[in-house]
């Protein structure tokens, strides 16, 4: 990989970020739904809504408003939720590492779940297990995860009580790690209660949020081994006399991955979208939750700095598929 | 080694099943429909969310507190008053209470408190309230104030939206985010642990200056979808859950190991009128009101679960007046139109303004009524919008001509009900006529309170007669819980830990 194609990348970041900002901060202003209509009680007069207004920082004109808002975002201040009274970049630091942890873990349930399923296919090709596969996938492409997510919630927490079906942690535990990515930290420091009960609670939304990118994967995935398989350098190492598996898994895999690895970075953007709904869902305190509460609260300050940490997640993401395509791929990588 | 795979994979398995059916009887688990934003129940949009209330109540004192049946009660002061002119009041602080550190609560605590809460400055959005008294005066536990401005609800606000008493040095000492980090108050419970989003864990406050609650533990699961909250009573996650749709409620109440109570709330929903276009037309206006069949929609859309109500007072108000009637009759109606040269072939036209699952069958509830209007001779359009809508075009006086929507009023004063939204000066006012002002007006200063309330009866009597808005029905709040325990359903809507009982 090389430097000026990474330094060429993080340019660009810049003005995508500004444009995000200014898209975002006049939507918000121009759609329906004024925070300070929200938050009058009954009696309020035109001084008290005037006077709500000007100490929210929304009596100046949108421009003013966004240049004061921009001047502070440059020091590191996203300024304080109206809703949560609370600094913006505090309040999503502390809730973004569970969206982290959910999200990955979908991911690599949808990694190892889809790339199972491809090789299993490819394997026995026309064959009934490959029918399985493509059935499975299908019906995953299908239901979408909010759907996956209240089946669960039926299946194994109300008709086979088994999982808890709120929240991240078990409210009657002792919390007392000092970081906000609890299952890395209760794994390092070996509190195994703690991390069992993240676990149990992680379970349902992470497999709702990870069937149907497994689909995607394993689709995307499954093709694209059928058509590595038929290449030269397969019948070579045929003739060779490697075994099935390994041709499958060591001389195909790799090749077969590359477009699927570009796709599974799309794909896992998606995933990040899908953590709004699943959050909601299962009571999850992370940043999808959060976004949800402040849409419906008008809550400017925290929806702007939500929608730029999504973006930098987004940037992010699209980056590091970019680099292991690279990686992986030496066409491109030469280039 | 299979064997052994196995077998931790069964203990994991058991081990998940296990910690769910754990009951703790000392753990009263409450799935709870909105998520607490701010410890700080004085400022900003939270401290005005009537559902967030049982927390703080849980945590916090008020001023005065409130019976399930909307009565005033003692709450941190013993007394209260006007002086004779009524140009003063006075407050008795009790002597008995401590904060959750452990300090005494003084007068000193309940004046910095109103202070700051009058001060333009706090964000409080009652401050128009609380600034009407001032120039405070402490001898020992009791407090003398002037009355600024002459409000004759403010005992009532005392027990209201941000009438809660915060600790003075404690506040001081950590500022607004370390008093969101770590909150201190003199209620029943004190906070253990809060998780953001997740749920907040209360401990039992032992100094507590009233009865103590009988679960030592209490936990509100923050639940928002309505789906995850009945997944939560029915799988025994949760102990107690409210807010759920009237058909789960049904089936739940029903159901072995679970039960259901019901209370009529102090939420009642109401189609405002705008006097614009053909709602200008009294014909119009009385037609529409007479149309609609309360009756029916309580019992077929809400299985029952709502009371018809014909003015802005629901029965447990103090200016409910059983005798102003608004009758169902549809013949009248098409009278009332044809009188202004409408028929159900040549309709009158306008636009109707909902939310939609904002509150139990909204949308609904309006559909079947722009089903009766139509067989009278009215033809209205349904347009949906949110609930951040509705508030700004009513501020801005632009809604449509009729609008649906909810009107809560914890204290159950006509002031903060037909005051406030039939008052024209008022930001949240609809109808905005000279005659109505002129009725309202004169109440908000009136000394006797027999007068005032009689005088707000007459309001209401004159609009259910001029049709101004259309009253809809009193909601109820359903709440289920689990066998074992006996839950108090409180008329302001709230879900109180400490009037949960043991019953076994």
């Amino acid at each position: 990989m090389s430097f000026p194609f990474l330094l060429r990348r993080l340019v660009l970041v810049i003005p995508t970020l500004i444009g995000v900002s200014i898209i975002v901060f006049v939507l918000l202003r121009v759609v329906p739904g004024d925070p300070i209509m929200m938050m009058i009680p009954p009696g309020a007069t035109e001084d008290d809504i005037d006077h709500l207004r000007q100490l929210y920082g929304l009596d100046k004109p949108i421009l003013e408003q966004y240049l004061v808002w921009f001047s502070e975002v440059l020091k590191g201040d996203f300024g304080t939720s109206i809703s949560l009274r609370q600094d913006v970049v505090e309040l999503i630091l502390s809730r973004l590492p569970a969206t982290i942890e959910l999200a990955v873990a979908a991911m690599f349930i949808s990694v190892i779940l889809g790339t199972s399923l491809a090789l299993i296919g490819t394997f026995w090709s026309n064959q009934w297990p490959e029918t399985i596969v493509d059935g499975f996938t299908g019906l995953n492409q299908a239901i979408p995860d909010f759907l996956w997510g209240l089946i669960f919630i039926l299946a194994f927490g109300v008709l086979w009580p088994l999982l808890p079906v709120s929240g991240r942690i078990d409210p009657r535990i002792n919390l007392d790690l000092v970081s906000q990515f609890y299952i890395v930290e209760s794994l390092i420091r070996g509190e195994f209660s703690v991390f069992l009960t993240l676990i149990k609670h992680m379970i349902m939304p992470a497999i709702a949020l990870a069937l149907p990118l497994t689909a995607v994967i394993a689709r995307s995935l499954k093709a694209s081994l059928r058509e590595t398989m038929t290449q030269d350098y397969i019948r070579m190492a045929q003739v060779k006399g490697f075994g099935p598996w390994r041709i499958l898994i060591v001389e195909a895999l790799r090749n077969a991955m590359i477009p699927t690895v570009a796709l599974s970075g799309v794909q896992f953007n998606f995933l990040l979208g899908g953590t709004v709904l699943i959050e909601r869902i299962f009571s999850y305190p992370g940043i999808g939750n959060m976004s949800i509460g402040a849409v419906i609260d008008r809550d400017l300050p925290l929806i702007q700095g939500l929608i730029i940490t999504f973006a930098i997640l987004f940037i992010v993401t699209n980056l590091v598929i970019d680099m292991s395509y690279r990686t992986l791929n030496p066409r491109v990588r030469n280039e | 080694m299979q064997i052994r795979i196995i077998a931790a994979a069964l203990a994991l398995f058991v081990g998940f099943g296990q910690a769910q059916a754990d009951s703790h009887d000392d753990v009263l688990t409450i799935a709870y429909n909105v998520n607490l934003p701010s410890w700080d129940p004085t400022v900003g949009l939270s401290a005005v969310n009537p559902t967030i209330q049982s927390i703080y109540k849980s945590v916090f004192d008020q001023y005065v507190d409130q019976n399930p049946d909307l009565t005033f009660k003692n709450g941190l002061l013993t007394g209260w008053g006007w002086n004779e002119d009524r140009t003063k009041i006075w407050l008795e602080v009790r002597d008995d209470a401590y904060w959750h550190d452990g300090r005494n609560v003084t007068a000193a605590d309940v004046v910095w408190s109103l202070e700051r809460a009058g001060h333009p400055d706090t964000g409080n959005p009652i401050q128009f309230i609380w600034s009407t008294v001032g120039n405070f005066a402490v001898d020992g536990n009791r407090i003398t104030a002037d009355v600024l401005r002459f409000e004759p609800t403010i005992f009532k606000w005392m027990a209201f939206l941000t009438a809660y008493v915060l600790p003075k040095d404690y506040y001081e000492s950590v500022g607004a985010e370390g008093f969101e980090k770590a909150p201190v108050g003199s209620g029943p419970y004190m906070v253990d642990q809060f998780e953001r989003n997740s749920f907040v864990r209360l401990k039992r406050f032992d100094k507590y200056w009233g009865p103590q609650p009988e679960f030592e533990t209490v936990i509100f699961k923050f639940v928002p979808d309505a789906n995850s909250r009945v997944a939560e009573i029915e799988s025994g996650s949760s102990d107690i859950t409210i807010e759920i749709p009237y058909e789960q409620y049904d089936r739940l109440s029903e159901k072995d190991g679970l039960q259901g109570r019901n209370t009529p709330v102090s939420d009642i929903a109401m189609i405002f009128l705008n006097d614009v276009g053909v709602m200008e037309d009294a014909n119009v206006r009385k037609a529409l009101a007479h149309a609609i069949d309360k009756e029916a929609i309580v019992e077929r859309l809400l299985r029952g679960y709502g009371v018809p109500i014909d003015t802005l007072q629901a029965p447990q108000y103090s200016a409910f007046d059983n005798s102003t009637k608004v009758e169902t009759n549809p013949e009248k109606s098409k009278e009332l139109l044809a009188a202004s040269g409408y028929s159900p072939e040549n309709p009158v036209r306008f636009k109707i303004q909902t939310t939609r699952g904002f509150k139990p069958k909204d949308y609904e509830i309006i559909q079947a009524i722009v089903g009766m209007w139509r067989n009278v001779g009215a033809e209205a359009e349904i347009e949906v919008y949110e609930i951040a809508k509705h508030f700004e075009l009513r501020a801005q006086d632009t809604l449509a001509p009729a609008a649906f929507y909810n009107w809560g009023n914890a204290i159950g004063d006509p002031s903060t009900s037909t005051g406030f939204a039939m008052f024209g000066p008022s930001p949240h006012s609809t109808w905005d006529t000279d005659d109505l002002d002129a009725m309202i007006g004169p109440l908000w200063g009136e000394p006797d309170e027999e007068k005032r309330i009689a005088g707000y009866k007459a309001v209401d009597r004159y609009i259910a007669e001029n049709a101004y808005v259309i009253p809809l029905l009193q909601f109820v709040q359903p709440i289920v819980h689990r066998d074992g325990i006996e839950v108090t359903p409180h008329v302001a809507n709230f879900v109180l830990p400490q009037l949960v009982k043991k019953t076994n």
